[in-house]
């Protein structure tokens, strides 16, 4: 395997570890005006308040890991969706505040407003990254020059939208079951029903991408249609969505949740398979797609970098495990809590 | 406005505001590290509580720094796409190792430190704030290697489409000004940290009436620990590490160099300017205060030796004069001013006559942003030195800029930034003393 190929794949590893870890935060945040009570929306941000700094790291590193392997693509991305990523930026600015500043009074008006941004916040983000997700998989107005010409309103093409709102659907499905185990059983008990409407509204919305996948951008059809490889990745994507319901019948929300993780690394990793060796499919033509060929960056960058990712990733593993480790079980609220 | 000042605008704003919080979390830590350390081994209750309180108050400044700081990992790719496609082949890599080893230490373990008290023993609590501190400073170096490779590139080659290329990893990495610039912003950060505590606990004492009270004892040790940190961090900041990295900066970016020291004639003999009234057109320092020769001295060790002036420059390559030498000298006279509150206030420590002294510690309290400032004062300096360029010698920062965004963008993206980070600002001094207020109370 050469390395612009390596990694194409590692970003994809980056964007999956941000997807199934602050996938959770992002869905517990969604799902927070639905708890009753301040009890209760405090075992929630309990629930996530240890880690969820930690897990948002992984966006930045697939940030970094863009603009140090594929400078192009960094470039074009983040320029082209310019308003559609500020807003993203201000949704996380606004989430993470009114996470931390929530605690920091006991007044219910103050609570209520930071409860109402950590909510409106969470909700946008998902929903713009999702909708970003979706515009890269339907191909950027690229030019030959690797320069994006889009509009804000551009992005809000239906394709897109049901992209967003399918990441929406995964990430509240997520954040719930996670929250499932992390709770006592009244919430657990309402917490299963929203994961159950979540998971049906997911399942639709899947399928009606796949389909719409189909039309809108055949080119990430074809090579999953065409391979051994992509039909695996259907089927496993398939049994992993239908792992959700049969876990939760079973009452078992940890493997309920395992198979929501397992869902959306395999439904990235389809993405990723009908989008290689592309990053960026342009709608100018396909000769202005940026790949992994044009946008790469020198090998002597890519083996420093590979380097620095073997090295540092394992030792971040672990003691993200040890920290989860620790926290792990019901959450006790106690004097340090938020 | 065009985007390109639109976009420079906004990437001084989002840089010095989020420049306000990391060099604090940095050096806090790194005090707090020494506490949880005796709150460990000496079992004192005293500094266990010291840990809880500035604890809470190392996580309010690093919430802030962090949130501030996501803006910057994409900014570089909205706003400057033409540069991010010139330099990601070696700007990239330090930013993506910062996260790597930087950024999930720094936050995975300060979740551990601040929530874990009650389930981890007093030895997890130490381990995890040495973690949270070694993160800091990883992220401090990894970003001043990126920063620094801008002032001084080396290690690369260009290629035939106009890129820079990796040449040599270590030598773009350890480029020449990237371990002076890292020495002297990490002892930088440490004043902030020091002062930071220093201040916070002259205000508890202040607010604190009862000599007895628990939070009068704890105040009282991070007002010592604090006031020594300060000073000696304070002397580190402008010897060796600010001297030699003022020489480096005098034999690598000369232009920089005679606009912060307002030399704006070549000579021999050249003064070191102490004070003076910088006007623009055309540019001349009125009222000089200044040592003849002995920036000369200074810089090359000679006091006859010749130093190139703004006039030995093409105009188009000069960096906006004003600016830089305010800046430049705003930032050594707080330096100067934190070493006098430092010596002052560690004399005073003796027999405990500085706790007596009220306006001494009104002063520690006011100092408190003191460091803040200064650091704010030397970056403007170092980046605003560097212009007209974006990497010095190789790329343009009027050619740096995304060419495909509209001022219309740039500036409703700059309005936001501003609004939600003045609401992020005026919160963060609220929670700051009403938390300080609450443990000067025995909350």
């Amino acid at each position: 395997m050469d390395l612009p190929t390596l990694w194409f794949i590692l970003v994809f590893v980056l964007i999956a570890g941000y997807a199934v870890l602050d996938g959770f935060d992002l869905g517990v945040g969604m799902l927070h005006l639905l708890a009753r009570g301040d009890d209760e929306r405090r075992i929630a941000i309990n629930a996530i308040a240890p880690v969820w700094d930690g897990n948002e790291v992984w966006l930045l590193t697939a940030g970094g890991a863009l603009f140090a392997a594929f400078p192009p693509v960094y470039a074009a991305v983040f320029s082209g969706m310019y308003v559609a990523f500020t807003l993203l930026l201000l949704a996380l600015i606004a989430r993470a505040m009114g996470l931390e500043f929530r605690s920091k009074a006991t007044s219910p008006a103050w609570r209520a407003t930071w409860d109402g941004l950590f909510w409106a916040g969470s909700l946008t983000a998902t929903l713009l990254i999702g909708v970003a997700f979706g515009n890269i998989l339907r191909g950027l107005p690229v030019d030959i020059d690797g320069v994006c010409h889009g509009s804000f309103f551009g992005l809000l093409n239906p394709y897109a939208l049901l992209v967003g709102a399918a990441v929406v659907a995964a990430c509240g499905l997520h954040g719930a079951l996670y929250l499932a185990g992390k709770t006592d059983e009244a919430q657990r008990q309402r917490l299963v029903r929203a994961a159950w409407i979540l998971w049906a509204a997911l399942a639709l919305l899947y399928l009606a991408g796949g389909v719409a996948t189909v039309c809108v951008s055949p080119f990430l059809h074809d090579p999953i249609n065409d391979t051994w490889g992509g039909k695996a990745l259907v089927a496993a994507a398939l049994a992993a969505l239908i792992s959700v319901p049969v876990a939760l019948l079973r009452q078992r929300t940890g493997a309920a949740f395992c198979a929501s993780f397992a869902f959306m690394v395999i439904a990235l990793a389809l993405c990723a398979w009908g989008l290689y060796p592309r990053l960026v499919p342009s709608t100018i033509g396909p000769g202005a797609d940026l790949t992994i060929r044009n946008s790469a960056s020198s090998s002597r960058t890519l083996w420093a970098m590979l380097i620095i990712t073997l090295t540092g990733m394992p030792i971040v593993l672990g003691y993200t495990l040890f920290v989860y480790r620790v926290f792990r079980g019901k959450v006790v609220i106690t004097s340090e809590s938020y | 406005m065009s985007v390109e000042l639109l976009s420079r605008i906004q990437f001084a704003v989002t840089v010095g505001f989020h420049f306000l919080f990391p060099p604090v979390s940095i050096g806090l830590a790194w005090l707090l590290a020494l506490v949880e350390w005796r709150a460990w081994r000496e079992d004192s209750a005293v500094y266990r509580q010291m840990g809880r309180f500035f604890g809470k108050l190392l996580g309010l400044t690093f919430a802030a720094g962090v949130v501030t700081g996501i803006v910057m990992e994409f900014q570089f790719g909205s706003n400057w796409a033409r540069y991010s496609r010139f330099v990601g082949d070696i700007f990239g890599a330090p930013l993506a190792a910062e996260a790597i080893f930087a950024f999930f230490l720094e936050s995975t373990f300060l979740g551990l430190y601040l929530l874990g008290r009650g389930r981890v023993s007093q030895r997890t609590t130490f381990v995890s704030v040495v973690m949270v501190a070694i993160g800091a400073t990883i992220s401090a170096f990894w970003i001043i290697v990126a920063n620094s490779w801008m002032q001084t590139p080396a290690g690369y080659r260009l290629t035939p489409e106009g890129r820079a290329e990796l040449a040599d990893f270590w030598a773009a990495v350890f480029n020449p000004s990237t371990m002076l610039r890292f020495g002297h912003t990490l002892a930088a950060s440490l004043a902030c940290g020091a002062f930071f505590m220093a201040g916070v606990g002259a205000y508890i004492l202040l607010r604190n009436r009862r000599d007895d009270a628990p939070a009068a004892a704890m105040a009282r040790s991070a007002v010592r620990i604090g006031v020594v940190a300060g000073l000696v961090a304070s002397l580190l900041v402008l010897y060796p590490l600010g001297h030699h990295h003022a020489r480096q900066v005098a034999r690598l970016q000369p232009e920089k160099f005679a606009a912060i020291e307002g030399l704006y004639t070549s000579q021999h003999r050249a003064p070191l300017v102490m004070f003076a009234l910088p006007y623009t057109q055309p540019p001349e320092l009125k009222a000089k205060v200044e040592v003849p020769g002995l920036l000369s001295w200074m810089a090359f060790g000679d006091v006859n030796a010749h130093v190139p002036g703004i006039d030995q420059f093409p105009p188009e390559n000069i960096p906006p004069l004003w600016l830089t030498f305010v800046s430049f000298h705003n930032m050594v006279l707080l330096g100067m001013f934190l070493i006098a509150l430092g010596a002052v206030a560690t004399v005073q420590l003796r027999g405990g006559r500085l706790f007596r002294r009220r306006w001494l510690l009104w002063t520690l309290v006011a100092a408190v942003p003191a460091p803040v400032a200064a650091c704010q004062f030397g970056w403007v300096a170092a980046e605003v030195g560097r212009q007209p360029w974006i990497v010095y010698k190789l790329m343009r920062t009027a050619d740096a800029f995304s060419s495909n965004l509209s001022p219309g963008q740039v500036l409703f993206s700059l309005i936001a930034f501003c609004v939600v980070y003045l609401v992020l600002g005026t919160l963060y001094f609220l929670i700051l003393f009403r938390k300080m207020h609450q443990e000067a109370a025995g909350h």
